[in-house]
């Protein structure tokens, strides 16, 4: 009855794409780029039941009616079809770290040196949106740690407000013990997770 | 018999997302950093302007006309950018800051669109998707660019 059913579905499109798109062509591109940091990465292309997965760099399909077709595409014609979206796009995230004074929400003195560096970077955007991650250590439970790194967020961005910067562009969140910077194990004090991540976007 | 199940997976995948987006609340999702030309949002029916600093949100449909183009960044630091002459839905959108889980489908119905996934398609290899109007991509933490005819 299901294969039956997407049997018709997929002869019911395939009339449709040929009358809608000029002689059945092809009526897409997906184009897998190469990654800044090099590391691996893929789309998977599926049309009804058939997939196509692209995994290299330039790797390639045209969505044809019935499945999609595999092809090498060359940077040549990404340009030439994909310039103008490629060229819009939006400078990508700008990070920073600050690090605490154990147990509390006071940035390190280096840290609070850095502090001019993440308004500059604000500073150079066009609509900054900014997001302060509180993080901790692994020393206690999690209830704990999330109101701690909700604590060392929250005074970063009352710091970043009595800057300067609206309100309205900055968010606080708290990421606990869950994504540490050095991996420890449970309950060890470890000061280069005790930390706060400010997301310039 | 398998109609009557699919039905029960499609209303349990859809309270599970709603569920997702109770806990971001109707939240802006996103927001426009660049824009060129003739660029708009259409809301519940709604027309409004795509201006740079514009936010958005989840179901939101996003117009470029000719020699247009927008910039989008996505909370998850997705980043979408559409050439000319595109339509750009962003159909479903969920994402817990805290713990990194989300759910992002978006469709290209028409013009060309570059992506770069963000923390999203990292949490789990099928919670971010791009739809053309016949195929359906599976978005594995990576930069690529789509086009729609």
């Amino acid at each position: 009855m299901s294969a039956f059913a997407s049997v018709v579905r997929r002869a019911v499109s395939w009339v449709l794409s040929c009358v809608l798109v000029a002689g059945c062509a092809s009526s897409g591109t997906i184009v897998l780029l190469p990654e800044k940091d090099g590391h691996a990465t893929a789309v998977v292309v599926k049309e009804g039941d058939k997939e196509l997965v692209l995994d290299q760099p330039y790797a390639a399909a045209k969505i044809t009616p019935l499945r999609p077709s595999a092809y090498r595409a060359s940077p040549q014609e990404v340009d030439a079809q994909f310039g103008a979206a490629l060229a819009a796009q939006p400078a990508r995230a700008t990070a920073f770290t600050l690090y605490f004074v154990h147990g509390s929400d006071e940035l390190t003195d280096e840290s609070k040196q850095d502090v001019d560096r993440i308004l500059a970077e604000i500073a150079r955007r066009p609509v900054p949106d900014v997001l302060v991650v509180g993080h901790t250590d692994a020393v206690g439970n999690d209830t704990s740690n999330d109101a701690l790194g909700q604590q060392r967020a929250d005074s970063m961005r009352a710091a970043l407000i009595g800057r300067g910067l609206a309100p309205e562009n900055v968010r606080a969140i708290s990421r606990g013990k869950r994504a540490p910077a050095v991996l420890t194990s449970d309950g060890v004090a470890e000061p280069r997770n005790r930390r706060v991540e400010i997301l310039v976007r | 018999m398998v109609f009557a199940l699919t039905r029960v997976g499609v209303v349990a995948t859809v309270l599970a997302a709603m569920s997702l987006s109770t806990l971001v609340g109707a939240a802006e999702i996103g927001q426009i950093k660049t824009a060129k030309g003739q660029v708009t949002i259409e809301r519940d029916g709604r027309t409004l302007s795509g201006t740079v600093g514009a936010r958005l949100q989840s179901a939101d449909v996003v117009k470029t006309g000719a020699d247009s183009s927008v910039g989008i960044t996505m909370d998850d630091d997705s980043l979408l950018s559409a050439g000319p002459g595109s339509v750009l839905s962003l159909d479903r959108y969920a994402f817990e800051p805290t713990t990194g889980q989300g759910r992002f489908d978006a469709s290209l119905n028409k013009g060309t669109l570059a992506v770069i996934s963000g923390r999203i398609a990292k949490g789990s290899p099928d919670a971010m998707t791009v739809r053309t109007p016949t195929a359906v991509l599976g978005v594995r933490g990576t930069e690529f660019v789509v086009s729609s005819e």
